[in-house]
């Protein structure tokens, strides 16, 4: 059971029977007066977004989900499959479930597929994965001003800011969270 | 300018604005004193959670204040007539854009004094700090808007605002629920941006801590500075009337064991100090919120030097 105080964005609860998830979320409380905790929440069904307003001493029940650890095989026309290493089942996700996490998805890595009853409706990705870079402009001559990046893509067609000294074919490691860059992995 | 050197800017700033609060505090004849940060019995107001201290088996648990107030009105009580405390007090369950656990509080209190000279307080203290922060002319930019800081700033009654606004006319004792949620949605969002504003004269049951006007006991002798929208400053003319206080506390206390909140010892130290409290008023105004506003700072995690989630 959740309170309250708990509310944040990326908090799955249970509304109606179904799970949510809280997208975007505001504190306010004026001087000497209640808290208000103002949720935006994505059904992970269905995906229709609600608002709703809390106060202070409301309590929730947590989304009922099962994660279950599965492989990630491939993308086609119906989506992004995936397979339990034990039991062989295999699942699909579609593009709108999967949103952000395909810019990091890599054929064999391990990820954490969430489940509602039975059914498959989203994605947790590892917090660091390791990608290769397929394509780097040369760092521009001359500018040594520390801070200073520019743009590569991984071979997942994901781009991003890098330091200059990046290469081309070098592996690096990326926080799934940011989708920003965290260091160079050393093969 | 990148996100560290903002950091770093503000965190420069904020240093100067403290500098030039107590520079200016005392110019005024205000002596700075540090009570203690735990206290055995904070304020039973039914909106604020202290965070409570264990001193161990057999020991009372102790709580970190949440303002204060209690300890600075005991200080003048034995005799001090203008002082002021700058440090860190702590409230459970705060935390958004404008909200941190852990924040920095000035609270300023003069003896024979109203809230009418804490309006006039907080005119001349925004102005100097401003220039400390580096802004010229009586003018500040937040989030792209200018804000002209001239004194006198506009006031408005909670009755005007609510009117306006909101559409209603708040009692003396109106529906909590919903004078809090129109305070945020209809209130708020509408005060002039383009001037700072104090909202005043609230619902005598929305101030526990003070003074109801003479001429209007309806209303409470409670004031708040607002800038930018963000809400910067609290302050009242004391109630100084132990008995009414004790009432009140009871009051808010009730409201506690309602809502399923703990009760907190009862604070007697308080209470037999307000037997000796003269007349006076004080405020409380957010520094965090100050440097924001000096800062062009969007949220509160960019004027400190680590959020609460890293410290």
């Amino acid at each position: 059971m959740y309170d309250s105080s708990d509310l944040r964005k990326g908090l799955k609860i249970t509304i109606d029977g179904e799970p949510y998830i809280i997208t975007d979320f505001q504190f306010s409380k004026p001087g000497k007066g209640q808290a208000l905790y103002k949720c935006k929440l994505k059904n992970m069904v269905t995906n229709y977004t609600i608002d709703r307003t809390y106060r202070s001493g409301d309590k929730f029940e947590p989304a009922d989900l099962d994660e279950v650890h599965m492989q990630y095989l491939y993308k086609d026309s119906e989506g992004f499959h995936f397979m339990n290493s034990t039991t062989y089942d295999q699942v699909s996700l579609s593009k709108d479930q999967i949103g952000e996490a395909r810019n990091f998805l890599k054929e064999n890595m391990e990820v954490d597929i969430l489940f509602f009853h039975d059914t498959p409706i989203d994605i947790s990705l590892p917090i660091f994965v390791e990608l290769e870079v397929t394509r780097s402009a040369p760092g521009v001559r001359g500018d040594t001003a520390s801070g200073a990046t520019k743009s590569v893509t991984l071979e997942t067609g994901y781009k991003l800011q890098v330091p200059l000294f990046i290469k081309e074919g070098e592996i690096l490691k990326i926080d799934t969270r940011t989708g920003e860059y965290v260091e160079r992995v050393k093969r | 300018m990148s996100s560290k050197e903002a950091w770093q800017r503000r965190l420069v700033i904020r240093g100067k604005i403290i500098e030039a609060i107590r520079a200016f505090l005392s110019r005024q004849g205000f002596i700075e004193v540090q009570t203690p940060l735990m206290t055995h019995a904070p304020a039973p107001e039914s909106s604020i959670e202290a965070f409570p201290v264990s001193q161990g088996r057999d020991r009372p648990e102790l709580f970190l204040i949440t303002s204060p107030e209690l300890n600075l009105k005991r200080l003048l009580a034995e005799g001090f007539d203008r002082i002021f405390q700058l440090g860190p007090v702590f409230r459970k369950g705060e935390r958004g854009r404008h909200h941190l656990p852990e924040f920095t509080m000035l609270e300023w209190y003069r003896l024979g004094a109203d809230y009418y000279s804490l309006m006039s307080d907080c005119e001349a203290l925004i102005a100097t700090v401003a220039c400390a922060a580096g802004w010229k002319a009586h003018s500040v930019v937040y989030r792209g808007k200018e804000i002209d800081i001239s004194s006198p700033f506009p006031r408005l009654t909670i009755k005007e605002a609510f009117e306006k606004y909101a559409g209603w006319t708040p009692g003396p004792d109106p529906d909590l629920d919903r004078f809090n949620e129109d305070m945020i949605t209809k209130i708020e969002p509408n005060l002039s941006h383009d001037r700072p504003i104090f909202l005043m004269d609230y619902p005598a049951s929305c101030a526990s801590l003070s003074r109801l006007k003479p001429s209007d006991p309806t209303v409470a002798e409670r004031v708040e500075l607002y800038a930018g929208g963000i809400e910067l400053a609290n302050g009242f003319s004391e109630l100084t009337d132990p008995r009414e206080q004790g009432d009140r506390f009871r009051k808010e206390a009730q409201i506690r064991r309602a809502h399923g909140l703990n009760a907190y010892p009862w604070p007697e130290k308080f209470l037999s100090a307000l037997e000796r409290l003269p007349e006076c008023a004080g405020m409380a105004l957010g520094i965090d919120r100050l440097v924001m506003l000096l800062t062009d700072a969007p949220d509160i995690d960019k004027v400190v030097a680590f959020p609460p989630e890293e410290g």
